[in-house]
């Protein structure tokens, strides 16, 4: 029988970006907050501490920072002909646990979403006619512009300290920026990283082949900066053990590092931690969320009542809690009906290797952040001619080696022996001369009919409850895609002097043991009315008026960008039409 | 030098977390960042001495294969001596031994290689089963004598074989099994020392890694220089001593 | 007019505006004198009584029931609420005054100096009785303390005859005419309420101030709150009046943070203060001659250079991340070693304590990311504390007394058996 607390006026579920985004929001509007968090407490100097933080083994390889698979996993594959099996430990994508959430452990690369992004069917289908885009295909409109979202990106990357250089500043281009961005309001807080040499070379090579370089926008800062908050971040120092690291020097963007000092200030504030919500619950209308239920680290069940609930637990485990719950129609790719699950994307991430000679080239790639580089922009989106591509979509290509950690920094010319002397030397001979970036094509995924999240039949959390179940392939548009873009950056490498280039075009079937990002997307998407999806513009769900819902599950597809700048932008979007409109008069903000 | 445990910790500090009795029995943070005096969860550095794991045949096999799989030459020292069997041993009798974390309920079915992993057996037991079954097929194969006893040249023979398939291991995938050992050795080459292999930070020299060094402010505008810094680890500083 | 006669209404003014009201009041409390009461509510504020008299996070505001570590022993605060039974709400003005600026408590027992009276004794007798009225106004809250828990033979109370006898000049504060105002306000909240001296001046064996070393720094709980006079080395000669009443209203300044049991004060008493005062407070502190030499010289022989190669080694390795390779850090953020007035205390107490535990900076509301340096003790043993502690109190300048291994050993021993 569960415990019943004492009510709230919000209550949270995950403390991650968007969890403290939304609590330093409501509070500020004087409602009474807590917030569930199933992982531990983080913070700087007592978890990321400068003395041993820069330890490849026990993050990156046996994934410290990261969920315990055996807290909860996911189940996977790639058609509805298999059987899903569960993700018993982290390969494709890595999930977040604890205060911060991923926010602890991402690269900060920071970027916006182009403007044709938001109206992507219409756009596409008006520059190319419908039948461009294949019949499964199931992108559409988020039903919100750029323009709309512009002050809220702005308000994101201030509250960061985004390191970058304007490429479009109220219509005009600047020399040295990313020329095809959609207009901003004003510069980057503070100016852009620094660069190593193989970024540098990148950018040089991209400018003789006609491109227009720009450095990558990052949360990794250039210089210490104070945030509209009062908090204050320090300069970063190209350690090398960024993402899947904790920060030792305050020089990343997280929610420590920008609200939680602030957050944590406020009476009306409070955080549980390792605790984990099983579930949202609803009144009998069913139209009505009365608070949550959660489970305690002793194994107690404690209800816990509140006006307004924030669902901000990170895209797969937002669409779980909907399903378990009973919020909203599950998703059936056979019919097409229901909206919880839909459109479920992730990325389409190519590399190629480039090797070069020892003698001339030395990289240093360990001197590195999780957000350097040099990127171009001229084939993301729609930003170049599709008619005669043979495919949609695309991403940015940069040079965006992060680090040169040992363990993962063993790349190898083919036909080299995988042990012995000889793959001694290999490793001793190409070290330092090889560009390595995981992240050099980092290309959009579109929506599919028969890509999507549902709960699974057989296996079972902790608690009993069903996993979330990915049911995800390429399919031929992302993997034209991929092999284009990957061609293009070849050819980068080339120009840059390369001595031998390996392609490393995404290849499929859909691989769960192959990273590739974390940038899980849609299931509970945002659109124009509940017969398109789950959430209005607003993040407010259809079919529960008092319950928000957070994160990249709102994206109807993914871009060819990284997601948290549009995620937090969303968050702030959001937050602005609850203070503003919601909480005066509570109910549905659009009617459809 | 002195451990700090965490759990320690929080049982026996009594500020900055505080606990209501009536709210469920979890960290409640309110009022302010905490802190805990000397909160820290250090890695534990990994002393030499006796086997955590391995019996001494299953070590003297694993410091056989490690010694061919990076073999002693004027690059670095071998497996043996960089402490690749002492790393693996210390992993095996860890969390990771035991696939802590992972999750392992089942049922189990074996899957699309896109699935990845689902066999229940951790790598503690992998180990265990694999070491058997390699001595027994090389009494097999090379007239009575177990893995450790080879020459370099049967050693390599036999592992190439695990490699390809061509060497049967009983009830058991060989490849599998190599690819086991072989990413173990290669981790714990590659490693920081204080996990017991990359002695010396051996590895580290060899390919031009500095190591731990967090600030490289100084670095980052010196393209195309060789970074002259001391190579050191989390409790590797031969520099502090000089 | 008279010269003498000018002194004399410039100490009267002064008077006035030390005691913050009108000079002229009978001796009383009007209950329904807000003024009085929000007079008294502010002092209460600037002498910090809630850093004794409220256990954190009862809930209950003076209370008592807080355990304060002495030399000799621990003592418990007493409950200061106005019930009647257990706190003192039966008291008396006179009686209170007593306790406040005389250090005796009802039927004239003596108090311990733990209690500031030898610092409360400047009050003025309107003051004093201001901090009553507001005390009146408080909720009453019944908490039975059970005060007396010194061993033998501090339990003796009648053994603090003595001590008052050598050590205590009872007296409200006399403002010094050739001084200005403001540097009169500052010595008056200094020296009386706001008791600095209480954890910075040093102690003789008996507990009592040094005198001759006022403000120089004193060793308690763990930590050496260092030296806050003028001197240009250990004290605050580098820093300006802004500098100071920033670190007192928001626990930073472009320099330095404050941390362990200056957080504390910071959040219940000097960030609350008036800009005025605080500045009032700085004049006084910059003006202060004592122990002050003037100018920086080297303050202890040059160290071992084979230490400081170490301790330059350890520092580029474990330090220099944050606090840079120049020793100067970011402001607001890393305080900078380079020039620093804590790192070159002759008692390096404080910063053993940091490296070896950490330390998180206070937060307040215009400085709230309180940055928090990590703890080192894992991975330093001893002489390495003390090769890289000896480099940053010598390097970029700085001058001070090589710290040993046995020292980092002791301090390492005594924090161990602290749980903050």
């Amino acid at each position: 029988m569960a415990r019943k607390l004492p009510h709230k006026d919000a209550v949270i579920i995950g403390l991650g970006w968007t969890g403290s985004i939304l609590a330093n929001e409501l509070t500020d509007a004087g409602l009474d907050v807590v917030a569930i968090e199933r992982g531990p407490w983080r913070d700087t100097a007592t978890d990321f501490l400068m003395s041993y933080a820069q330890d490849e083994l026990r993050y990156r390889i046996r994934h410290e920072l990261f969920l315990r698979p055996s807290q909860i996993s996911v189940t996977f594959r790639n058609n509805a002909e298999q059987m899903a099996l569960p993700v018993r430990t982290w390969g494709a994508f890595m999930l977040g646990n604890g205060a911060g959430g991923a926010g602890v452990h991402w690269n900060a690369e920071t970027w916006r979403f182009l403007p044709t992004d938001f109206t992507l069917r219409t756009h596409l289908t008006q520059r190319y006619g419908a039948n461009i885009l294949p019949q499964d295909m199931t992108i559409q409109d988020w039903g919100i512009t750029y323009d709309q979202l512009e002050p809220h990106y702005d308000q994101f990357e201030y509250l960061c300290g985004t390191s970058g250089q304007a490429g479009n500043l109220k219509g005009t281009i600047q020399a040295g920026g990313n020329p095809f961005e959609g207009p901003r309001s004003r510069p980057y807080p503070t100016p852009p990283m620094k660069q190593g040499y193989g970024h540098t070379l990148f950018a040089q090579a991209a400018e003789e082949l006609g491109y227009k370089p720009f450095p990558q926008p990052s949360g990794n800062l250039s210089q210490s900066y104070t945030n509209p908050l009062g908090v204050t971040l320090g300069q970063c120092t190209y350690c090398g053990f960024c993402e899947w690291f904790g920060c030792a020097n305050y020089s990343k963007a997280t929610p420590q590092t920008t609200i939680l000092p602030v957050l944590l200030r406020k009476s009306s504030f409070e955080a549980r931690t390792e605790c984990e919500v099983t579930r949202i619950n609803l009144d009998s209308s069913g139209k009505r969320a009365t608070g949550v239920t959660y489970v305690d680290s002793s194994g107690s069940e404690v209800e816990q009542p509140a006006d307004l609930v924030l669902l901000c637990a990170f895209s797969l485990f937002n669409v779980q809690l909907l399903l378990l719950s009973g919020i909203g129609t599950p998703y059936d790719p056979n019919t097409g009906q229901g909206q919880i699950g839909r459109n479920f994307t992730h990325q389409t991430m190519s590399s190629a290797l480039g090797f070069f000679d020892k003698d001339r080239y030395n990289f240093n790639p360990f001197v590195a952040s999780g957000a350097i580089g040099m990127c171009i922009d001229e084939f993301n989106g729609d930003n170049f001619d599709h008619s005669k591509a043979g495919f949609v979509g695309g991403g940015y290509i940069g040079q965006v080696q992060t680090n040169g950690r040992p363990i993962e920094t063993t790349a190898v010319p083919p036909g080299t022996p995988a042990w012995g002397s000889k793959w001694k030397q290999a490793l001793r001979d190409n070290y330092l001369s090889t560009i390595n970036a995981g992240g050099a094509c980092h290309g959009s995924m579109y929506s599919y009919r028969d890509v999507y999240l549902s709960l699974d039949p057989t296996y079972k959390d902790r608690f009993g409850r069903p996993l979330v179940r990915l049911t995800i392939d390429f399919h031929e548009n992302e993997l034209k895609m991929a092999a284009f873009m990957t061609d293009k950056y070849a050819e980068l490498l080339q120009k840059m002097g390369a001595k031998q280039v390996v392609k490393q075009p995404r290849k499929g079937p859909y691989d769960v043991t192959a990273y590739q990002t974390s940038h899980l997307n849609g299931g509970a998407i945002m659109g124009t009315n509940p017969s398109n999806s789950a959430l209005n513009i607003y993040l407010q769900s259809w079919d529960v008026p008092n319950l928000f819902v957070q994160g990249a599950s709102a994206f109807p597809q993914n871009a060819g960008y990284n997601p948290t700048g549009t995620v937090g932008a969303l968050a702030f979007w959001s937050a602005h039409a609850i203070r503003s409109q919601y909480l005066k008069n509570p109910g549905p903000l659009v009617h459809a | 030098m002195h451990q700090v445990n965490r759990r320690q910790l929080l049982a026996t500090s009594a500020i900055a977390l505080l606990l209501i009795p009536q709210a469920a029995r979890a960290a409640l943070i309110k009022g302010g960042l905490p802190w805990k005096p000397g909160a820290a969860d250090p890695p534990t550095i990994v002393r030499p001495g006796p086997w955590h794991f391995f019996t001494a045949q299953e070590a003297a096999t694993v410091e056989a294969f490690v010694d061919r799989l990076i073999p002693a030459d004027d690059l670095s020292p071998g497996g043996k001596d960089c402490g690749c069997a002492v790393f693996i041993d210390r992993q095996l009798a860890g969390p990771y031994g035991r696939f802590d974390g992972y999750y392992m309920s089942g049922p189990f079915h074996k899957g699309t290689k896109q699935q990845g992993p689902q066999s229940p057996l951790t790598p503690a037991q992998h180990y265990r089963k694999a070491l058997a079954a390699l001595d027994d097929a090389c009494r097999q194969k090379f007239g009575g004598k177990v893995f450790a006893a080879l020459s370099d040249e049967q050693k390599d023979q036999a592992i190439k074989g695990l490699e390809d398939g061509s060497l049967k291991l009983e009830k058991l995938d060989g490849k599998e099994f190599f690819k086991l050992i072989l990413k173990n050795t290669q981790n714990g080459f590659l490693a920081d020392p204080i996990y017991g292999g990359n002695k010396g930070a051996a590895s580290w020299k060899m390919i031009g890694f500095p190591g731990t060094h967090y600030d490289y402010r100084g670095w980052i505008d010196r393209h195309n220089q060789r970074v002259t810094l001391p190579t050191i680890g989390i409790a590797d500083h031969p520099n502090w001593s000089e | 007019m008279h010269e003498k006669d000018k002194r004399i209404l410039g100490a009267l003014f002064a008077l006035a505006l030390i005691a913050g009201g009108d000079g002229a009041r009978a001796a009383g409390i009007d209950k329904q004198d807000f003024n009085q009461i929000e007079r008294g509510h502010y002092l209460a504020i600037v002498g910090d009584c809630a850093a004794c008299h409220t256990l954190p996070g009862s809930g209950h505001e003076f209370a008592g029931g807080r355990r304060i570590e002495t030399p000799f022993g621990t003592l418990v605060s007493p409950n200061i609420t106005p019930d009647p039974t257990t706190g003192i709400g039966a008291w008396t003005d006179q009686e209170f005054v007593n306790a406040l600026t005389k250090g005796r408590g009802r039927h004239g027992t003596r108090l311990y100096p733990a209690m500031p009276y030898t610092y409360y004794t400047k009050l003025t007798p309107d003051d004093a009785l201001a901090i009553h009225a507001y005390l009146n106004t408080i909720p009453a809250v019944h908490n039975a303390v059970k005060s007396d828990q010194l061993p033998f033979p501090f339990s003796m109370r009648w053994t603090l005859a003595i001590w008052d006898e050598l050590f205590f000049t009872p007296g409200t504060f006399h403002p010094d005419p050739h001084k200005s105002a403001e540097w009169n306000r500052g010595a008056y909240l200094a020296e009386g309420p706001g008791h600095c001296g209480m954890c910075h001046t040093p102690k003789n064996f008996l507990g009592a101030d040094d005198t001759r070393k006022s403000l120089q720094g004193y060793a308690l709980q763990g930590w050496f709150s260092p030296n806050i006079t003028n001197d240009p080395r250990r004290g605050l000669g580098g820093w300006s009046v802004d500098d100071i009443v920033a670190y007192l209203k928001t626990g930073h300044n472009k320099t330095s943070a404050a941390t362990g049991l200056m957080s504390e004060t910071l959040n219940l008493s000097t960030s609350k203060m008036s800009d005025a005062d605080l500045e009032a407070i700085a004049v006084y502190l910059k003006n202060d001659t004592n122990g002050s030499s003037g100018n920086k010289t080297a303050s202890a022989d040059p160290p071992d250079p084979a230490v400081m190669k170490e301790g330059a080694a350890i520092y580029a390795d474990e330090c220099s991340g944050c606090h840079t390779l120049n020793g100067k850090g970011a402001p607001g953020l890393f305080p900078s070693l380079n020039g620093s007035p804590v790192v070159q205390q002759t008692d390096p107490t404080t910063v053993l304590h940091v490296v070896l535990r950490g330390a998180r900076s206070v937060g307040t509301a215009p400085q709230p990311t309180a940055p928090a340096m990590p703890q080192f003790g894992w991975i330093l043993d001893d002489d390495q504390v003390s090769a890289v502690v000896t480099y940053i109190r010598n390097a970029w300048g700085n001058s001070a007394p090589a710290v040993s291994a046995n020292q980092v050993k002791k301090t390492r021993q005594m924090l161990v058996e602290r749980s903050d």
